[in-house]
């Protein structure tokens, strides 16, 4: 509140003290206005679009909810023939490749980020930085692609055998290796989202102060503790980046049901089994949808997809917010 | 803050963007209306339509013809420069629902329309187009092409209840193979398909259990434990390909671009059956003694049906299907349809049963039997325009 006000005395001051602030002229002001009009519009258009598509959503689910209820959600059959639809197995499908994803995106991203922000010669950053950016616009079907095509048969071959016979004897490692499956779609989901997230940070990095880091060495800390530094005032932008590939990982659906498997159960036997999420049913059923409820189902899926994202989202404003406020540290701003 | 409230209202707004055209996209059906193409010259190269005016007709429907419909609509607008049509491949259920909300010239779909789709598209003509099989595929490293399945066998083994290939169900049925002894992996479609729809057809009516458990449906609930759903042709035939020890299934024109190995199946008449396009044709001509006729119901027409039923079908391949084209009888029921257009279309979908058959065995499609395309001809001679017959003469 006092830097606000602070801020804002000192705006004043500035203007005040301009000599032609009288003869400015009325279509500088005009001006003004109408870019304040502009930009009120652009967002309320947000706020409209987010509102009718709920609506839509809800408008199409409605014989879905009428027939199931909140039992949609806890019922764990999806039976098309039979006319049964629960949709547990698909949201716990979704939060945990995304989850898998995001935690090895995490440390990736922020490793990439480092290396092109401080550890690379300017020269080289330069040209992986647009690397790095031209991954972020590579389209989803051809990751997908990528992954029925090259990573999953690498990975029956080359790298889940010796992960099952060393950690077999935990069940998330043992089982039947078909390729695709949990652990795959989470691993692609991290490879897609890590470019948006490291292009976000490395950002972050090269917009930090230098004189932080530089009063941090003169302090007589060495690189890595000046870099721990630069992580911890960045921090807030870092959990927007995660939250961002995270949006990308839980709305996916192209990728990963071409390398998940598809299989509807409520969990799977193992990391290396077939499962199902909610965006990837999405990308299958549609098209050819012709019942009446099965296309209601299938809405209420993307109903449901839109809620677990708020809440995601907000959960994750939350954490950033109470982290801020309970742990000190150097704050920006 | 203000960069992480930027990249969250970023991220949102695409979101939204993205998922809104979506919705769009899905709930609203595609619009009729397209621009057509100015035509270079005005010189109509074929008698039928006596028309130069520009002519615009949309369709929409089923994947699995698209090849083929694409194919004819080339070579049928290539003699008619004033003629432009326009097909989308958004799926049968898609074509349906075009079909029902009258946004389309004409529709396509795999399957024939439910008796409720009927009420809500009273007057439809069901044209069947072309014939699509299901074959199964299998990968099993250092078995031969070829091996035998039966209907009961497969629907076991798509149960879940064969699990292994040295079942002794399957060795009675391959006499003299060395089968490996290891666990089966089911691969089927995720996406909902016609071709799923005909496989579970044949499987519920070869297996009482199969029917009471699954059913059949363009996607149903799989209850094999060691199974992958993999999404379109293209898919289940890579992951078939990639998973040693698996089996799958996939359409006939898909198994021939492909070196999967497929099997042959038994039919009613206990014979061995290899997909091909004699066999499938052999079906047809089997089935086609009892088809309604065009102005009828359709909606429980099932060649794997009657193949199925008829112990004398011999030589006849037990999986096989119509991909049929839908239009109103009376066409003045469509907005914008005039006089012209409805000429064009029949006199197109005239060609497609004649002319146009002679392009289907080169893209792996099965052309009609003769005795189909004399049905064909029936009900597009029932099509009319403001009460007038379009076909003359």
């Amino acid at each position: 509140m006092v830097a606000d006000v602070a801020g804002q005395t000192k705006t004043a001051h500035f203007f005040y003290q301009l000599p032609h602030d009288r003869r400015r002229p009325r279509a500088l002001i005009t001006g003004d206005k109408a870019f304040k009009a502009f930009t009120a519009s652009v967002a309320s258009i947000v706020v409209l679009i987010i509102g009718l598509m709920a609506y839509y959503l809800y408008l199409g689910s409605q014989p879905s909810i009428e027939r199931f209820g909140a039992g949609f959600i806890v019922w764990t059959e999806w039976d098309p023939v039979k006319g049964i639809f629960g949709a547990l197995p698909l949201i716990l499908g979704t939060l945990t490749t995304s989850a898998m994803a995001l935690l090895i995106a995490l440390p990736l991203s922020l490793g990439v980020a480092l290396a092109l922000s401080e550890y690379m010669p300017k020269r080289f950053s330069n040209v992986f930085s647009f690397l790095v950016e031209l991954l972020a616009a590579v389209p989803s079907v051809v990751y997908g692609l990528w992954g029925l095509y090259v990573l999953i048969p690498f990975l029956r071959e080359v790298v889940y055998p010796p992960i099952r016979s060393s950690l077999g004897f935990l069940p998330l490692f043992s089982g039947p290796i078909y390729g695709g499956g949990v652990l795959t779609a989470s691993l692609l989901l991290a490879i897609m989202i890590t470019p948006i997230m490291s292009a976000i940070m490395r950002d972050l990095f090269a917009l930090t102060p230098s004189t932080l880091k530089e009063a941090a060495i003169a302090l007589g800390a060495t690189k890595w503790e000046a870099v721990k530094l630069m992580i911890s005032y960045a921090r807030s932008g870092i959990v927007a980046a995660t939250i961002l590939g995270l949006g990308r990982a839980l709305g996916e659906a192209m990728a990963v049901t071409m390398v998940i498997g598809n299989k509807f159960q409520l969990l799977p036997s193992s990391l290396f089994d077939a499962w199902y999420t909610m965006a990837a049913i999405l990308a299958n059923e549609f098209i050819e949808a012709t019942d009446e409820l099965h296309i209601s189902a299938l809405i209420n899926v993307g109903l449901l997809l839109l809620v677990i994202n708020l809440i995601v989202l907000i959960c994750a404003r939350l954490i950033v917010w109470r982290y801020l406020k309970v742990v000190g540290g150097i704050m920006r701003e | 803050m203000e960069r992480k409230s930027v990249a969250l209202v970023g991220a949102l707004l695409i979101v939204i963007v993205i998922a809104s055209v979506a919705i769009w996209y899905f709930m609203a059906p595609p619009t009729t209306g397209q621009t057509g193409q100015g035509p270079t010259t005005g010189q109509g190269t074929s008698p039928p339509p006596q028309t130069t005016k520009e002519i615009s007709i949309n369709g929409a429907g089923a994947t699995f013809p698209f090849p083929l419909y694409d194919k004819w609509i080339s070579e049928y607008c290539k003699a008619r420069p004033n003629v432009k049509i326009n097909y989308q491949p958004i799926g049968s259920g898609g074509g349906i629902r075009a079909h029902i909300d009258k946004t389309v010239h004409f529709a396509a779909s795999d399957a024939p329309l439910s008796e409720e789709q009927l009420r809500r598209a009273p007057g439809t003509l069901h044209i069947p187009m072309t014939i699509g099989a299901v074959v199964v595929v299998y990968n099993l490293p250092s078995a031969p092409k070829g091996l035998n399945f039966s209907g009961e066998v497969l629907a076991k083994i798509f149960l879940g209840e064969i699990t292994r290939w040295s079942d002794p169900a399957i060795v009675a049925l391959n006499p003299g193979v060395q089968l490996p002894d290891e666990e089966i992996v089911v691969v089927h479609r995720s996406d909902s398909s016609g071709t799923t729809y005909v496989f579970t057809d044949y499987l519920s009516t070869v297996s009482q259990e199969w029917e009471e458990r699954v059913g059949r449906g363009v996607s149903v609930s799989w209850p094999a434990p060691r199974a992958i759903g993999a999404k379109g042709n293209d898919g289940v035939a890579a992951t078939v390909q990639q998973t040693p020890y698996s089996i799958g299934y996939v359409e006939f024109t898909y198994a021939m671009k492909t070196r999967l190995p497929y099997g042959k199946l038994m039919n009613a008449a206990g014979e061995y059956i290899e997909p091909n396009i004699e066999s499938i044709k052999k079906a047809v001509e089997y089935a086609a003694v009892e088809l309604p006729r065009g102005d009828e119901s359709w909606s429980t027409v099932s060649i794997v049906r009657s193949v199925a039923r008829n112990a004398q079908a011999r030589g006849a391949y037990p999986i096989v299907s119509f991909s049929y084209i839908m239009v109103y009888k009376e066409l003045s029921t469509l907005p914008g349809m005039d006089e012209d257009t409805a000429r064009v279309l029949v006199d197109f979908l005239w060609w497609c049963v004649h002319d146009g058959q002679n392009y289907a065995a080169g893209l792996h499609y099965v052309p009609l039997p003769s005795s189909v395309v004399k049905l064909n001809e029936d009900t597009l001679k029932m099509i009319t325009f403001n009460g007038q017959r379009v076909l003359r003469g």
